[in-house]
């Protein structure tokens, strides 16, 4: 059973469906990918279950609740946190105002949040009083994971987080993203890189052209030899 | 003695009245950086909003004189600021009801509020001389001087006199209280840092649950009472007159620019470098050098790099100057589009 689940969509920008009968959907406490090649709609499939793009067909559920209808910002409410591919920080704001503003919604004392935010993410805690924008890529793309994080989501949604770091730099950020898994936070990503991507996910969603092409565990679908040709480069 | 004589010359010419000028120039110069940041366009309607502030002032004045309501030596404009603030804010407000949220709406390109913002301008600019009518207005009541000439002169012997005029006491210190709040407010209070965030980036922004309708309803209130105070203050130090403010605008505008725009404390830096620059450029140096110069060196002209004529052109040499050197203006800011 998924606790995100986006079943059957089916959306796109005007007239166009970019989407069509698309499902993905990720476990509690599991790492989810959407991997596949340029313009097969992974980052549109993001936006329509985090409600930034209007779907046409097809309901998405959390926690069995049906929440096709909220906007965005209900849907942070209802535990869902999302990083977007650009833009996703305030540069002008420090790293602690970054995160505060990731708890802007919440009126409960979110110092526990941060504590844990900063035991993930130490080299934020070190620059707390830096602008973000000053950052290094890899630092802001930690300030953006950790800016959602402080909703305490139960899935977080990242549109491709490796996008413009450094191969080292995304191997420690894919460590981040296990170890946040581990917590209980459910992630489903989209990511360029598809093989280390499917390395650590639990479940990967191979698609193509809007449409679901293979579903499986990573695991599987790098051994899938179809996949490998088409995907992932042999 | 001749040192100390043409230092209090400087400080009673320059030093003073460029701190009080400055401290006016800046109170408009952030009023103008807030809409920018947040509401992303220039807003060439704020100098007439000074204008409607301190016209309320004006009104609100006579109204306390009439009713006989005295605050000692107290100038009345002060008492009834709080009112007058008010005022600005519920137009500045109606302004945006009517006009800017059309067009904030559209998603409009800055350009096209920037344009519709000189609608505004020469709107209010004509409600407020039909109004109060178009002619000169005195409304500073009670002390005029902190420090009088004579009383310097006599306390220190020296031949040049000191003065401070109440005007130029109040402006210092209210812009310097003004100054201190907003900063605290935007660095310090939950809704401040929102308003940073939403002028940072308006999608994360609302992804994150801040309500842009009511980030622009505090940006009007702040624009508001800068507005008002940064117009009253003006007009109290010199008099007031429709259309100075007008003219007010443009070394607003530099001095916002010149700091670097979006910057709040480039405002403020804009705002002191535009006044000294004009009264430096515009003074009369020849009674300084008068005290310093033995006297056979003393030339015979007046001294004066410029007329006081060219005030205006010396805020608009620095603007170009700072434009095509440094883009971004002193203090790193945006680049104006």
């Amino acid at each position: 059973m998924y606790l995100l689940h986006g079943k059957n969509i089916t959306c796109g920008y005007d007239t166009v469906d970019i989407l069509s009968e698309c499902t993905v959907g990720v476990k509690k406490g599991e790492i989810a990918s959407i991997v596949g090649p340029n313009g097969a709609g992974k980052s549109t499939a993001m936006k329509s279950i985090f409600g930034l793009l209007k779907i046409r067909l097809g309901k998405i559920f959390l926690d069995n609740e049906d929440i096709t209808n909220l906007l965005p910002q209900e849907r942070v409410l209802k535990g869902m946190g999302y990083v977007p591919q650009t833009n996703n920080i305030f540069p002008t704001l420090s790293v602690q105002e970054n995160l505060e503003m990731g708890a802007f919604i919440q009126h409960e004392d979110f110092s526990d949040i941060l504590d844990y935010v900063y035991d993930l993410f130490p080299v934020l805690k070190e620059k707390r009083n830096q602008q973000a924008g000053e950052l290094s890529g890899g630092q802001r793309q930690q300030v953006a994971v950790g800016r959602a994080l402080m909703t305490k989501p139960k899935v977080l949604m990242l549109d491709e987080p490796s996008a413009g770091v450094s191969p080292i730099v995304m191997e420690s950020l894919f460590q981040k993203i296990i170890e946040i898994a581990q917590q209980g936070t459910a992630v489903l990503m989209v990511e360029q890189n598809a093989k280390q991507a499917l390395e650590i996910s639990d479940l990967g969603f191979v698609l193509n052209q809007g449409k679901n092409l293979y579903t499986d565990t990573g695991k599987a679908l790098l051994s899938n030899k179809e996949v490998r040709q088409a995907f992932l480069g042999g | 003695m001749e040192f100390l004589n043409s230092f209090i010359l400087i400080t009673n010419y320059i030093i003073i009245p460029g701190l009080t000028y400055g401290s006016q120039l800046a109170l408009g110069a952030l009023g103008i950086t807030i809409v920018y940041t947040v509401l992303r366009f220039s807003n060439f309607a704020h100098g007439e909003f000074m204008s409607f502030g301190t016209m309320s002032t004006i009104l609100l004045t006579w109204l306390f004189i009439d009713s006989n309501i005295k605050f000692g030596t107290f100038p009345t404009a002060i008492i009834v600021l709080p009112f007058s603030i008010i005022f600005t804010i519920i137009y500045c407000l109606l302004v945006d009801k009517f006009v800017f949220k059309f067009y904030r709406q559209q998603k409009s390109k800055s350009v096209i509020a920037l344009i519709v913002s000189i609608g505004v301008m020469f709107f209010t600019g004509g409600l407020i001389r039909f109004i109060i009518g178009p002619g000169d207005k005195n409304f500073m009541d009670g002390e005029r001087f902190i420090l009088k000439a004579k009383d310097f002169k006599m306390l220190t012997g020296l031949d040049e006199g000191l003065t401070i005029k109440s005007t130029q006491g109040v402006t210092i210190i209210l812009t310097i209280l003004l100054v201190i709040i907003l900063f605290w407010f935007l660095n310090k209070t939950k809704t401040g840092k929102s308003m940073r965030a939403y002028s940072d980036n308006q999608e994360l922004a609302l992804l994150s649950g801040i309500n842009p309708e009511r980030i622009v309803l505090i940006t009007w209130i702040i624009t508001g009472t800068l507005a008002c105070v940064a117009g009253t203050l003006y007009g109290l130090d010199k008099s007031y007159k429709p259309f100075t403010y007008l003219h007010l605008v443009l070394p607003i505008f530099a001095a916002a620019i010149v700091g670097g725009v979006g910057n709040p404390i480039g405002a403020i830096i804009g705002g002191f470098v535009i006044s000294f620059s004009e009264l430096l450029i515009t003074f009369a140096y020849k009674k300084f050098f008068f005290y310093i110069l033995p006297d056979n060196f003393l030339p015979d002209g007046l001294l004066q790099i410029l007329s006081t004529d060219y005030k205006i052109a010396v805020s608009f040499i620095i603007l170009v100057l700072v434009l095509l050197i440094k883009p971004t203006g002193i203090y790193k800011g945006k680049i104006i589009e």
